[in-house]
């Protein structure tokens, strides 16, 4: 089958599998979401305080700290040590939880900068927007070390200033402003007119970092059917780091990499798992030591000389 | 040709390297530069009780608003993007608007998860938030002679931190001025008296403290404090006042009056009560001894004079 057309996108998925198997980890995550924005704003509005703060650091059922990594990194780039055991907890309660899961599962299931940037990808199929500037994806990392060295020279959290990040997700919890507002509209249209995907998995330091934590983490995107693939190329289309695709697929299969996305870069947003109709996309949670595992015992072998005949 | 190709791959990389590089140095560059100019917070925004000195407390504070949560009162606010406001993300409180209760217990404090508000603050009137300063003598209605001392009951330190002075009013010639005066010692810088005070403006204002005090220069001894330290005079011995008066005439301490040195025999012996006769008045009108007397002697010879008499 042919590459789909961009305005088809999506309907074999939902032919296949019906609205919600089409958009189940979508609609998870957006639940997700706004569950924990939602959670955030319950204590000061109905009492509850299931969480207290907001994701620079929290306390859960107020007795659970929370620290964000990225902000207590810049602490100690900024040369702040006089901070408390309970600071060190709630870092290591964080990291502990994304190095398990995926540090980018923070990119797609809470920070609400995904939302904007979802909407922004959505908005430039849509109008069919296809130029982006060029920006390397390793900008990101680039970043997450000048957000340390700007802090070290000026003794403070410098780029807390200014990451969009935090100032969306505060301005949510804490009231809404006219900066929140104009930081939110900057990143959407930085990602719908400059470049595609451009703030997320580009630019974002902290999204960078997240995927340095997560990077030998257990769960991930597998590709336990990707011999059914017949490259309609409709999850490069919705996948917001498309690069790290091909060796979780036919390519990889050629080559006889594991059936699985393991590049830390991926965010666990399942998009891939939803737009396909051939199912090849799967969710595994357990996923050590079998990264060296080819699909082969999953899959017959006749099938994928087949397959692999087929391709070539 | 495929040594062409490495090559060209090689100087693709390298150019997009300096790309990415230079691009964000640029953005560092920036931010720095912006931080560097947010770093004092503007003299209207207080930051809550506890909050470390403002250079440390920008590298401690990680912005999570958890201190406005935890606020009672509703005071704390986190602040707005923006260059003219405290740093972005950081807690503070306005005084004229919401000034801070003082609770006994703190509350903003304990679950600051950085220790940017520092955790040994146990003692609320012990926190030093800002200095509150009666900035404007013109305006405040206790110098233009009318009963207000507003500021001075609102005060949760009361009767420390802020006290009344008594000063004549000069204007009416009869009356009295209640002066209230601020004492740094005591001031928390809650900002209740800037919340309080009457004027359409206030005239009394809670300042960041590098703003409100002065600093004396360290080399500065205050001599009745040294004195009261060792507990008698630094330089020679207090001695009687008796050279700068014109000859036979005495000074009495207690009566504080002016007499003749032939006076001096009735009037020495009611004034001193014990009978202690000044010194040189038992002796008549003699004069005092040629080095002691000022002006005639060398001014190093009272110096060792006081030297010797201390050992």
């Amino acid at each position: 089958m042919a590459v789909t057309p961009i305005e088809q996108l999506g309907r074999d998925a939902l032919k296949a599998k019906g609205f919600f198997g089409a958009y189940k980890w979508l609609i998870l995550r957006r639940i997700t979401q706004a569950a924990i924005i939602g959670l955030f704003i319950a204590g000061p509005i109905g009492g509850v305080w299931v969480l207290k703060g907001n994701l620079a650091g929290s306390w859960l059922f107020e007795t659970i700290p929370m620290v964000e990594p990225f902000v207590f990194l810049q602490m100690l780039a900024a040369g702040m040590f006089g901070f408390l055991t309970t600071t060190v907890v709630g870092v290591a309660i964080v990291v502990a939880f994304y190095a398990l899961i995926g540090g980018r599962a923070y990119c797609a299931w809470v920070c609400p900068v995904n939302v904007i940037t979802d909407a922004a990808a959505w908005a430039r199929r849509k109008l069919g927007i296809t130029q982006s500037a060029k920006i390397s994806p390793q900008t990101r990392f680039w970043l997450l070390g000048g957000a340390l060295v700007v802090a070290a020279a000026t003794g403070q959290l410098a780029y807390e200033l200014v990451n969009p990040v935090s100032i969306v997700h505060r301005e949510l919890i804490f009231g809404m402003g006219a900066a929140g507002g104009l930081v939110a509209g900057g990143i959407f249209l930085f990602d719908l007119l400059i470049a595609r995907h451009g703030w997320c998995s580009h630019v974002c330091p902290m999204g960078a970092l997240y995927s340095l934590i997560g990077a030998a983490a257990t769960m991930k995107v597998a590709t336990p059917n990707r011999v059914a693939c017949d490259d309609c190329m409709e999850c490069f289309e919705v996948c917001p780091e498309p690069k790290i695709l091909p060796p979780a697929l036919k390519q990889g299969m050629k080559q006889g990499l594991p059936a699985m996305v393991t590049s830390s870069l991926c965010t666990r947003c399942g998009r891939c798992v939803d737009i396909c109709s051939k199912d090849v996309f799967a969710f595994h949670f357990l996923t050590i030591g079998k990264e060296r595992q080819v699909e082969s015992d999953q899959t017959s072998g006749k099938e994928e000389e087949r397959e692999l005949k087929k391709a070539s | 040709m495929a040594g062409g190709g490495r090559k060209m791959d090689r100087r693709r990389f390298l150019i997009n390297l300096a790309r990415t590089a230079g691009g964000v140095s640029l953005l560092a560059l920036g931010i720095g530069i912006h931080a560097r100019s947010a770093r004092a917070i503007p003299p209207e925004y207080i930051r809550p009780p506890g909050a470390l000195d403002e250079e440390e407390f920008l590298s401690a504070c990680i912005r999570c608003g958890i201190c406005v949560r935890d606020c009672p009162y509703d005071i704390l606010k986190l602040a707005e993007l923006g260059s003219d406001h405290p740093a972005t993300g950081t807690p503070y409180f306005v005084a004229r608007t919401g000034p801070c209760e003082m609770c006994e217990d703190i509350p903003c404090i304990p679950n600051c998860p950085t220790n940017a508000l520092d955790h040994s603050l146990k003692d609320i009137t012990k926190a030093k938030m800002g200095l509150a300063v009666l900035i404007d003598q013109e305006t405040c209605i206790a110098f233009l002679g009318l009963r207000c001392e507003v500021c001075y009951n609102v005060c949760p330190v009361r009767g420390k931190a802020i006290t009344l002075e008594f000063q004549p009013n000069k204007r009416s010639g009869r009356h009295a001025l209640f002066i209230p005066v601020v004492h740094s010692e005591h001031c928390t810088g809650c900002g209740l008296c800037e919340k309080a005070c009457i004027l359409e403006r206030e005239a009394i204002k809670v300042l960041p403290i590098r703003l409100a005090k002065g600093e004396l220069g360290r080399h500065y001894r205050l001599g009745w404090e040294e004195k009261a330290k060792r507990g008698g005079s630094l330089v020679n011995p207090d001695r009687p006042h008796e050279f700068n008066l014109p000859e036979g005439v005495r000074y009495d301490y207690e009566t504080g009056r002016v007499y003749r040195v032939e006076e001096a025999a009735d009037k020495v012996g009611k004034s001193t009560r014990g009978g202690k006769a000044l010194r040189g008045a038992g002796q008549g009108a003699s004069t005092p001894p040629a080095e002691q007397m000022p002006g005639t002697a060398n001014p190093l010879d009272t110096l060792n004079r006081g030297l010797q008499e201390a050992k």
